[in-house]
């Protein structure tokens, strides 16, 4: 399946704006009405304009820098943010993708292969969403089978036994609940990532780039630096699913967004991730290049200061990192 | 239980009148299997293991029945039974979290959904950890994660065995990305344990699943699951919804995995102690009688 990053053709899929946008796109629809009126009829309006567009500039950094949990949701969720392989075309020269897991076959939700970043060789994979319908059927919506996950093994311990970095973009609603999924023993495959992640020595290097969800999502997500964009999120549970469990209904979706503290922000806060990668205002779709160039600097940046690292001085930093994840007393 | 005994049981069960045994199930001096309905006066229950002679169908065990039922009698020593859940998120959903935590202290008499700790098991040393569903239904947050991880550190520098008995319906979603980074840890410790040549026994018991089926119960160098247990990552209910289909017999059961290959053996609870110490014996060097100091020695 070949797949052509939209960020290089800069042909967005088309889909719903998200409805707390719109307040914003009727303060730009007004500038452009002010702008053709003012055209039309000869009137220099230059300087009134200046004024509106850094109005227009400022309510847009305003609003962003004030979303709440379920608004990042939304954006988190939006079909037309950059996904794995969108950003893999544009961060790495020599993209190489590799398949299967050697063992049952080849899952197409979690991509990954040879590439080259900045200047270093890396192994790179990532959950795939689809672009559209017939795209999100072939890819399971990002939601891997255990052989996903086997493949993402099989990669790393490419990596790890060649020396190259790992880089793992997150982007997964969560683990698929399905039959093939149990009996092929999913929970097996999530499990031994997690412990093989803390036996390599090369660096690792996670981002969320989009949605983290649940076990499915750390199952790549063992890392010396975890990344997480602006208006990304990461949760143990999907807020959806979490308000029928707890709520017994499904209109708690925003009460549980809230509560179980998903933003990039909060989890900078909680010492579950390491850096938070800026988006541009309005969210990684409104300006892909910019929020590529992004990731790519903080990937490289991080890669860099692991690389002085010894494999064991790593491995040691990435167990305590996680060794102090819980909050208790006593 | 001899059929004989059996029959007396019935016979006693059935000249009973219902008021009478309502009253004395209620007092607890009755146990009402959970799968046939038969009746088991509790002090024999106890005596099966709470295994009904019936229909053997396994009951779930409390952490500290299961420590009774396995460790050599006074050779338990409890580890990091201070640790207490301090709800990192303020969480409230229909009920605080804060509350939820007090009132399931209260029902158990436990500090968290696991007791974990060191003992013997027909004299050989071994660091046990065993979890309990009466707390917050064996969910795993951060003390659940914490225990684990000291009790793993502590048995791989002291070289000994560890054997976690799992009962868990997931991930304590209360305490957020806290509680799934429990994977991580309990994981990260079993890795180094692995390094070191260190055995780890998983029990499966029932119902294992969720976030601990995605980590250490899986991750056993052998896995053992009692009869019938309920095995899953994702749940029945959950997979029913979304395939809009009725999911076969049997699903998501012991027997399932072992037949897919994710279990080593399926042990009677009867069976799991003269298993695990026959084992145990067998990964212990031959003459060399334990790997543990006089001093260290329980
Ligand atoms: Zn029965």
């Amino acid at each position: 399946m070949v797949y052509i990053s939209y960020i290089i053709t800069m042909s967005q899929p088309t889909v719903p704006t998200l409805d707390f946008e719109k307040e914003l796109i009727e303060l730009e629809a007004r500038i452009d009405q002010i702008r053709k009126l003012a055209k039309e009829n000869g009137v220099d309006v230059s300087e009134q304009l200046a004024e509106l567009e850094a109005r227009a500039t400022d309510l847009r950094r305003d609003f962003f820098a004030n979303l709440t949990p379920p608004q990042v949701l939304q954006l988190a969720r939006n079909p037309k943010r950059p996904s794995t392989l969108d950003y893999i075309q544009v961060l790495c020269d020599d993209w190489t993708e590799l398949h299967g897991d050697r063992l049952f076959g080849d899952d197409l939700a979690l991509v990954g292969g040879l590439a080259r970043l900045g200047d270093h060789p890396v192994v790179i994979l990532g959950h795939q969403k689809g672009r559209d319908t017939k795209d999100n059927i072939a890819r399971n919506f990002g939601m891997p089978q255990p052989e996903g996950y086997r493949k993402a093994l099989r990669l790393m311990e490419h990596a790890n036994h060649f020396g190259f970095p790992i880089i793992a973009l997150i982007d997964t609603p969560g683990a698929n609940a399905g039959l093939e999924a149990e009996e092929r023993g999913q929970g097996e495959a999530i499990a031994r990532n997690l412990q093989r992640m803390f036996a390599f020595d090369v660096p690792i290097i996670c981002a969320v780039i989009g949605e983290g969800g649940s076990g499915g999502a750390l199952a790549i997500g063992v890392g010396d630096r975890v990344l997480m964009l602006e208006y990304a999120v990461y949760s143990v549970v999907a807020p959806d699913s979490c308000s029928v469990i707890l709520w017994r209904d499904k209109k708690h979706i925003e009460q549980a967004a809230s509560a179980l503290k998903i933003t990039a922000r909060d989890l900078k806060q909680l010492g579950i991730i390491d850096e938070i990668v800026p988006e541009p205002a309005g969210g990684a779709h409104c300006e892909p290049q910019t929020a590529a160039a992004s990731l790519k600097n903080a990937l490289i940046r991080n890669l860099e200061e692991l690389l002085k690292l010894s494999g064991t001085e790593r491995r040691e930093q990435r167990y305590k990192k996680f060794r102090a994840m819980a909050a208790f007393n006593g | 239980m001899t059929l004989l005994e059996w029959f007396k049981d019935r016979r006693k069960n059935a000249s009973m009148s219902k008021e009478q045994r309502h009253r004395e199930i209620a007092d607890g001096l009755w146990t009402k299997c959970a799968e046939c309905g038969a009746l088991h006066y509790t002090k024999d229950f106890q005596r099966y293991l709470l295994v009904c002679p019936a229909c053997s169908f396994h009951e779930k065990v409390s952490a500290p029945e299961r420590i009774a039922q396995l460790v050599d009698p006074d050779s338990w020593i409890p580890t990091d039974d201070h640790l207490l859940a301090n709800d990192p998120l303020s969480f409230v959903d229909v009920k605080s979290y804060k509350d939820r935590l007090s009132q399931a202290r209260a029902k158990t008499g436990m500090n968290d959904a696991i007791l974990t700790g060191l003992g013997t098991l027909e004299g050989q040393p071994l660091a046990l950890g065993v979890m309990d569903f009466r707390f917050l239904g064996g969910s795993m947050g951060s003390v659940v994660g914490e225990r684990i991880t000291r009790l793993v550190e502590r048995a791989t520098a002291e070289r000994r065995p560890v054997i976690l008995v799992c009962a868990s319906g997931g991930a304590r979603m209360q305490e957020g990305m806290l509680s799934l980074m429990q994977m991580a840890r309990t994981s990260a410790a079993l890795q180094y344990h692995r390094e070191a040549h260190q055995l780890f026994i998983s029990v499966l018991s029932n119902p294992t699943t969720g976030g601990v089926t995605a980590s250490f119960a899986m991750l056993g160098d052998l896995i053992f699951a009692e009869p019938k247990a309920t095995i899953a990552f994702a749940g029945r209910r959950v997979i029913e919804q979304t395939l809009r289909q009725k999911l076969p017999e049997g699903f998501q059961t012991s027997e399932f995995l072992l037949k897919h290959g994710f279990v080593d053996r399926i042990v009677e609870r009867e069976q799991l102690r003269p298993t695990l110490s026959r084992v145990l014996r067998l990964h212990r060097p031959v003459g060399v009688p334990s790997p543990l100091s006089p001093a260290t020695r329980l």
